[in-house]
């Protein structure tokens, strides 16, 4: 019995980390929407929802009822496979690199802090209260050899950039597929435009990130926040500002937002990929691109404003006296990372949002030039730029 | 199991008639075999793997069918004689899949060392700057020709350029005509 809890453990550890992870950007991306319309209202000069809950709190889920209820059309002449296919690949692909993402810093020793205030507060059950402190016990003597220096990420994989990357290419399938399939002229244009755009960008994307690459030395995300923690600038922003700005731009084209949206502004004017969608279908379309935001949002400050790193905290602690309690690998430390990499999260988040309440559209060749013709070229001259520079710093 | 999923995407691939679905029974094909890298310890080529075949070339592949619109597959009803060569040729490769799999019964089945440096991005990437420098000077050369040669077949024509082109096509036709 024993053996076979001690096999199954660390399924069951990446099972509750997953859904944790999951839940959590579920519910960023839902308060995404409603933080969207609140903003865009404000900047348009009025408020946005307000009636569902206070302050609109509860307007996702009305929207997911909404989206649940709604009669499910299927057009008639559509390859019904890949009808179906598409918005499952586009949500799936958007979700999937949630499992590289650091979270946090690594905790030294998890158990020894969490062990001894559990037994204490479970000693006080009135029967039971002894036989659970002493399941605790030998379950905490037994784990805390493994969970010795744990990071707060899914998924180490050694080549995370690489792989979030990936990811997002596959998900251009999603729409080009989603256009194709509903077998309409708008849509199919609609689609091709969108995959073109998203495969364009990537380009300028991929190049932006190589700078980072090379001052951190890792493709690794944990790497990277090491590197940026130990580097004189802290955070990469400053010595890749050009590849920052090359990043952010080709982010709001691979997400289809503004000012890129033109595949989506078809909708308003004529129709777009996911015209012929209605009800679940279209709700999964509209989270894919809310978690492409999310996705895309992290991958900016993981690399370019240092994931949860917070370059004064260990420092400040010290000075208010609290440096036994927050050091780096204490839980209050890696809580505190965690609230500053979702706080900076949220900032890119709302640029987001304070882009689309304020720019207009480009229209689809000006798009496609400025991705070609200044963006890659741009892109590739910070790499070259950063290889003299690193060159000549470490000679 | 990455396999056995990689060999049923393959043969979802060649079973069916539409275009559409091949291609993405190849994407299939591309993602298992991705899998398939990271348990033999190689996980930058897997990752390399899905940005480059499945994100890209396929896209372009997707592309392709969408828009030239390709109809399903026709059953050819003449030449009966093909299909006894097709036979043929089907048993003969039977014979060669069920000798790998004897081979590969018999083979130690040890599961790659995951901590094996030769397969990590550090590695290559130093081994492509020391040793296999030239293959990738010429790997580069080669990628270059084929963006000059795609961009000069796609360009588009001045207009007394095109007039002379479309003059020889006619010409051509003319010919043919006759």
């Amino acid at each position: 019995m024993e053996s076979v809890l001690k096999t199954a453990f660390p399924f069951v550890v990446i099972t509750v980390a997953v859904l944790i992870a999951f839940q959590m950007v579920l519910m960023i991306v839902a308060y995404t929407v409603l933080a969207e319309r609140k903003i865009l209202g404000w900047i348009q000069g009025r408020i946005g929802p307000n009636r569902v809950g206070p302050w609109g709190v509860l307007q996702p889920f009305a929207d997911l009822l909404k989206f649940i209820f709604k009669e499910d059309l299927v057009p008639d002449k559509s390859t019904k496979f890949v009808y179906f296919l598409a918005p499952m690949v586009a949500l799936t692909c958007a979700l999937m690199p949630m499992v590289v993402y650091p979270f946090g810093p690594r905790l030294t020793d998890p158990v020894g802090a969490i062990a001894p205030w559990l037994t204490w507060a479970l000693g006080w059950i009135p029967w039971i209260g002894s036989s659970v402190v002493s399941g605790i016990n030998s379950a905490a003597e037994w784990l805390q050899p493994q969970a010795l220096n744990m990071p707060l990420t899914i998924a180490q994989i050694d080549v995370g950039v690489l792989f979030v990357l990936g990811i997002t290419s596959v998900g251009v399938y999603g729409i080009a597929l989603a256009g194709w399939s509903s077998n309409s002229k708008y849509s199919l244009m609609g689609g091709l435009r969108s995959s073109a755009q998203m495969i364009s960008y990537e380009l300028a994307m991929g190049a932006s990130v190589i700078g980072v690459v090379m001052l951190s030395g890792t493709l690794d995300l944990n790497g990277i926040i090491q590197a940026q923690i130990t580097s004189p600038f802290r955070w990469f922003i400053i010595p890749q500002f050009i590849g920052f700005f090359v990043f952010l731009i080709s982010a709001f084209a691979e997400t289809n937002r503004v000012p890129f949206d033109l595949p989506e502004a078809e909708t308003e004017l004529v129709a777009g990929f996911h015209t012929e969608y209605s009800a679940l279908k279209f709700a999964l379309f509209f989270m894919a691109e809310y978690v492409n935001m999310f996705t895309v949002s992290v991958m900016c400050t993981v690399l370019f404003l240092g994931g949860w790193y917070v370059p004064g905290l260990e420092p400040l602690a010290r000075l208010v006296g609290l440096g036994e309690y927050v050091h780096s690998g204490t839980i209050a430390y890696a809580l505190i990372s965690h609230m500053a990499f979702i706080g900076k999260i949220c900032a890119f988040l709302f640029f987001y949002i304070w882009v689309r309440g304020t720019l207009p559209r480009f229209r689809f060749d000006q798009l496609m030039n400025f991705g070609w013709k200044f963006l890659l070229p741009v892109a590739l001259g910070n790499v070259i730029l950063t290889i003299v520079v690193v060159f000549f710093l470490n000679r | 199991m990455f396999a056995g999923l990689a060999i049923a995407s393959a043969i979802s691939m060649v079973y069916h008639k539409n275009p559409l679905y091949s291609a993405i029974s190849l994407v299939g094909v591309f993602i298992s075999l991705s899998c398939i890298y990271v348990t033999l310890a190689a996980p930058f080529i897997a990752a390399v793997q899905i940005l480059i075949y499945a994100g890209a070339i396929m896209v372009l592949v997707v592309f392709v069918i969408m828009l030239l619109n390709l109809d399903d597959d026709k059953p050819l009803n003449r030449l009966r004689y093909l299909y006894a060569l097709g036979g043929g040729l089907g048993v003969i490769l039977l014979a060669q899949t069920l000798f790998i799999f004897y081979a590969v019964m018999k083979a130690p089945n040890t599961p790659a060392d995951q901590t094996m440096t030769a397969g990590k991005t550090l590695s290559l990437g130093r081994a492509m700057y020391t040793e296999y420098l030239l293959p990738v000077e010429i790997v580069g050369v080669l990628l270059l020709m084929a963006i000059i040669g795609a961009v000069i077949l796609a360009r588009r024509l001045s207009q007394p350029q095109l007039e002379l082109v479309v003059e020889h096509e006619l010409e051509l036709e003319h010919k043919a005509d006759h």
